[in-house]
């Protein structure tokens, strides 16, 4: 397997008025060709803002300070961000599903100019070429009445409904590399599986990669093959999804793994929470942002510098002083 | 009292539609059954959980039950009286026996109001305390039980986290000592490290606190399993099956509780490769049209051409596990 | 597609700026609010002009160094001097005393009719926003017909129909404003009531009564007090109008409108009689408008994390 996407110590931060806001610090991780990986943090742990950092869509007061995305034998970063070559990457090589399916369509739009506008942009097609491909899509990602549904705008759609079509949209231009950020949070259940089961094939039939950003573990320990935990804008442990769950190392994730309610579990567990709140990212110590919460925290882990990721084997890595 | 004892409460045949207008003059063209007949208990000291996708009538079955709604059918039975006969200076009253919790922290605290009026707003409203200092005790007590400094009860919502604000909405609902809460969604608004901390403060709750009942209302179904005693599934205005929350697991009847339980993914990918994933096809059919007989049939794997034609009442299968399926 | 991007990255942005993590804003409100308000030119402008005209209504007497009602003929129409420094009109009454006395006259209608405009105005918009369906039909269609008369000449219908003098001007522009009032306050009920606070009162068995007045009319306050400071300068500038036409304040009392009207006819040979009232009333409503616009931007929670 190659490695398709190379992220090395990128940094983003946000100047605000209480302070630097380090929202993604000194990230590394890759994704190799027709590989899904889950990155799994809480609200406001830079999952998300590393995303969108690598597809270069941080605006005032946020700015990319560090690091390297590499991409095809490019850094992207050497871009501007409204550069042509960078807009040719995003919906082109590079596309992005949202959390929010109400609010991600342009609701003055119909879905069939929402979908051959991507297209003719970035493929070229003609009018009619374009709107046969987005009838081919649409059909592609379970929308029954293909044809006509191109002309409807996106209030006829129900939420599962219209993330079918943000997944057709992201498709369009045959993508290498597909990601969702908390695509199905905001959807029921029974959705969520219908949409991750869509996702899931479509990128193997385009032969594309996937990155799910989520929250939930669930999601990643069903759908993906390699995870990276976040906290606090650090990526704190990374591995084969069989590795991280069978054998977690990071007292973060473990602390994850043992708060969380599990559908097999048997009467009477006790859930163990993680004590204290996420940390203020304003103007962070450099020592480990877990180690006020930690259960096995050591004197080290206040006063010197966070470690950083240290190879434990398998591929697994780990951001935690060795015992 | 002591006949009574038994079920704290009781929902029979509850039906609430909504009416659909249209038009200048309001024109009544069609119903919403948010809930259409649908009836179970709780007992004292139990928890149970009401789970289901959104718009399947689960948060409207809480309200109707605080008659926040108005029903137009059945009976709210709560402590041996039927809430929905009521005068409503009745009902104001009985609100202090009957609390809710809600889902986001951050609408169901007024930002204008600081925690300590927030939290002693009940105590106010029912006249619970007689003296300024009896207050005052009451309310740090109430700070405390829910695992906040009392002095922070000059602070403004806004100061607070969203898992510090559920607890001050917890205190709320403690302060009239009520002997059934409400829980509607309670923690699904907040990060995963800090649900497991209010799941933990409420069933602590239950067991300090004597004869406190909870109707728990959730749509993750590992969270309501692991919090309730009995679990009952709710799909398009109507229970699909209740039974106890093991059972569930283990021996779910009804299709639809498979595919729900199945779409749920666990934290375990060795577990989660054994396990069989139903794909349900399709969505949920509106409410304004269901489908006729049994409200699943469209999505069901097992429908049979009776499934359209009659719908299906709840039935006991054996002791504790009811469910409404033909096929079953 | 690139707008829905940016709105989406910008809700991400906000959420992480907004402080939507579980640690508490660091940038307390109150601090903002000094940052937004306090630190702009026009808006220390506005306030400073607000504190002198509070500063020489009630110090009037002491302040006018002549007696602005009584004229001496004598002293008729005398250009500015230094015993007159803004000269004198026909009836040789002082400008300058008269236009300090003018300031009592303006804040007084200027107050009085907001707080009755205003008073009622919300209970009525509170009303038909809380209860809804026939309530709200009777009052809302009734602030519409209300609101169908071009509002300074409904006051000048109402003027002239009760006649004139300071508590005839206060009731006419009073019932005009009250529909503005009502309409804002009742669409502020309708989204305030929607919050899960106000159904949470609810359940707790809380009597309208408590909810309308404890919990949806303190959160409606801010955008309130900005019509409220804006209706100010409109309020001035109306009673000088009506003034002017005559069928304000009655002679001898001093106002800023109908001095501009008396010195009117000799706006070539003594213009200062019509310019310095004017440029007065210029400078109040300009202040007033200044100081709206500095708490709606310093209280709108829209603009939180743009400002």
């Amino acid at each position: 397997m190659s490695v398709l996407l190379d992220v090395k110590n990128l940094t983003t931060q946000f100047n605000t008025e209480a302070g630097i806001v380090k929202a993604v610090n000194d990230v590394s991780f890759q994704l190799n060709e027709q590989e899904i990986i889950g990155l799994v943090g809480e609200s406001g742990c830079g999952k998300s803002v590393s995303q969108l950092s690598v597809m270069q869509l941080i605006s005032a007061p946020g700015k990319i300070t560090n690091g390297e995305v590499n991409f095809e034998g490019r850094n992207l970063l050497d871009y501007e961000s409204n550069s042509d070559e960078m807009r040719a990457i995003r919906g082109g090589k590079i596309a992005m599903i949202f959390q929010e399916p109400m609010t991600s369509l342009n609701p003055t739009l119909t879905i069939g100019r929402q979908l051959t506008e991507m297209l003719e942009l970035h493929l070229n097609m003609t009018k009619e070429a374009a709107r046969e491909r987005a009838v081919e899509l649409l059909k592609q990602v379970g929308i029954s009445g293909a044809e006509s549904r191109l002309d409807d705008y996106p209030h006829n759609f129900s939420g599962g409904m219209r993330q079918r079509v943000m997944i057709a949209i992201g498709l369009s231009c045959n993508p290498r590399i597909l990601i969702a950020d908390e695509p199905t949070t905001a959807l029921d259940v029974t959705t969520q599986a219908q949409l991750l089961e869509l996702m899931k094939d479509m990128v193997s039939k385009y032969n594309a990669s996937l990155v799910i950003v989520t929250h939930n573990l669930g999601v990643v320990a069903r759908y993906a093959h390699r995870i990276y935990i976040m906290y606090a804008g650090n990526i704190v442990e990374s591995g084969t999804t069989e590795e991280i769950f069978a054998n977690p190392q990071h007292p973060y994730t473990k602390g994850l793994l043992k708060c969380i309610p599990r559908l097999d579990e048997e009467k009477g567990r006790k859930l163990v929470p993680i004590e204290g709140l996420p940390p203020n990212l304003i103007n962070m110590k450099s020592s480990c942002a877990f180690a006020p919460r930690c259960s096995e925290r050591l004197e080290r882990c206040l006063t010197e510098a966070a470690p950083p990721l240290r190879d434990i084997g398998n591929g697994h890595y780990v951001g935690c002083f060795e015992k | 009292m002591n006949n009574l004892s038994e079920n704290i409460l009781s929902v029979e045949n509850l039906k609430m539609y909504f009416p659909v207008t249209r038009g200048l003059l309001r024109k009544k063209v069609a119903d919403v059954k948010a809930v259409d007949d649908v009836s179970f208990h709780i007992q004292r000291d139990e928890t149970l959980g009401l789970v289901g996708e959104s718009g399947c009538g689960k948060t409207t079955v809480g309200r109707c039950i605080m008659r926040l709604y108005e029903p137009n059918e059945g009976k709210v039975i709560f402590e041996g009286d039927d809430i929905l006969t009521y005068s409503p200076a009745q009902v104001r009253g009985a609100r202090s026996q009957i609390a809710m919790i809600f889902q986001d922290p951050y609408s169901s605290l007024d930002p204008r109001q600081n925690a300590g009026n927030i939290v002693g707003e009940p105590l106010k409203i029912h006249r619970m305390v007689k003296t300024p200092a009896e207050y005052k005790d009451r309310l740090e007590e109430l700070f405390a039980i829910v695992g906040l400094d009392p002095g922070m009860k000059n602070r403004f919502p806004h100061e607070f986290s969203g898992g510090q604000r559920q607890r001050i909405g917890i205190a709320r609902a403690l302060a009239c000592e009520p002997s059934l809460i409400i829980c509607d969604e309670p923690i699904s608004a907040l990060d995963v490290s800090i649900q497991a901390q209010i799941i933990n403060l409420l069933q602590e709750l239950q067991d300090r606190l004597k004869g406190l009942s909870y109707l728990f209302i959730a749509h993750d179904l590992s969270v309501v399993r692991h919090i309730s005693d009995r679990v009952a599934v709710m799909y398009l205005g109507r229970i699909m099956e209740i039974t106890d929350s093991q059972t569930l697991y283990k021996n779910p009847l009804h299709p639809y509780t498979k595919a729900l339980l199945s779409a749920v993914p666990i934290a375990d990918p060795a577990v989660e490769k054994n396990r069989e994933h139903i794909i349900l096809q399709g969505e949920v059919p509106s409410p304004m049209n269901p489908p006729e007989g049994c409200a699943f049939h469209p999505r069901c794997p097992m429908a049979a051409p009776e499934c359209k034609k009659i719908t299906p009442e709840l039935r006991s299968i054996d002791n504790k596990h009811e469910v409404a399926c033909l096929r079953v | 597609m690139t707008d829905t991007i940016t709105d989406t990255m910008k809700k991400t942005e906000n959420k992480i700026l907004s402080g939507e993590s579980e640690a508490p804003p660091v940038v307390s409100e109150w601090r903002r609010f000094r940052r937004v308000f306090f630190q702009r030119k026009l808006v220390m402008f506005g306030l400073i002009v607000f504190v002198i005209l509070i500063f020489t209504a009630v110090f009037a007497p002491l302040l006018a160094p002549h007696d602005p009602y009584r004229g001496d003929l004598a002293n008729s129409l005398v250009p500015p001097n230094s015993d007159f420094l803004l000269g004198t009109d026909i009836q040789g009454r002082d400008t300058l005393s008269r236009l300090i006395y003018g300031t009592r006259t303006a804040l007084l209608v200027g107050f009085v009719t907001v707080a009755i405009a205003a008073t009622i105005g919300n209970v009525l918009g509170l009303m038909a926003g809380f209860f809804g369906k026939a309530v709200a039909m009777i009052i809302m269609r009734i602030m519409d017909t209300v609101m169908c008369f071009p509002f300074l000449i409904f006051a000048l219908v109402l003027a002239a129909v009760l006649g004139g003098g300071i508590q005839n001007v206060i009731i006419a522009l009073s019932i005009s404003l009250i529909p503005g009032f009502a309409r804002v306050m009742n669409g502020l009920t309708l989204s305030i009531k929607e919050n899960d606070y106000i159904l949470a009162e609810r359940s707790m068995g809380a009597s309208n009564f408590r909810i309308m007045f404890k919990h949806i009319l303190p959160n409606a306050m801010p955008t309130m007090i900005v019509l409220i400071t804006l209706q100010l300068g409109t309020l001035i500038l109306a009673e000088a109008a009506l003034s002017f036409l005559g069928i304000g304040i009655q002679p001898p009392g001093a106002a800023w409108g109908s001095m501009i009207n008396d010195g009117y006819r000799f706006l070539l040979t003594n213009p200062i009689l019509s310019f310095a009232p004017g440029l007065a009333i210029m400078i109040v409503v300009f202040a007033f408008n200044m100081i709206g616009d500095g708490l709606r931007d310093a209280l709108d929670p829209r603009l939180r994390g743009l400002l």
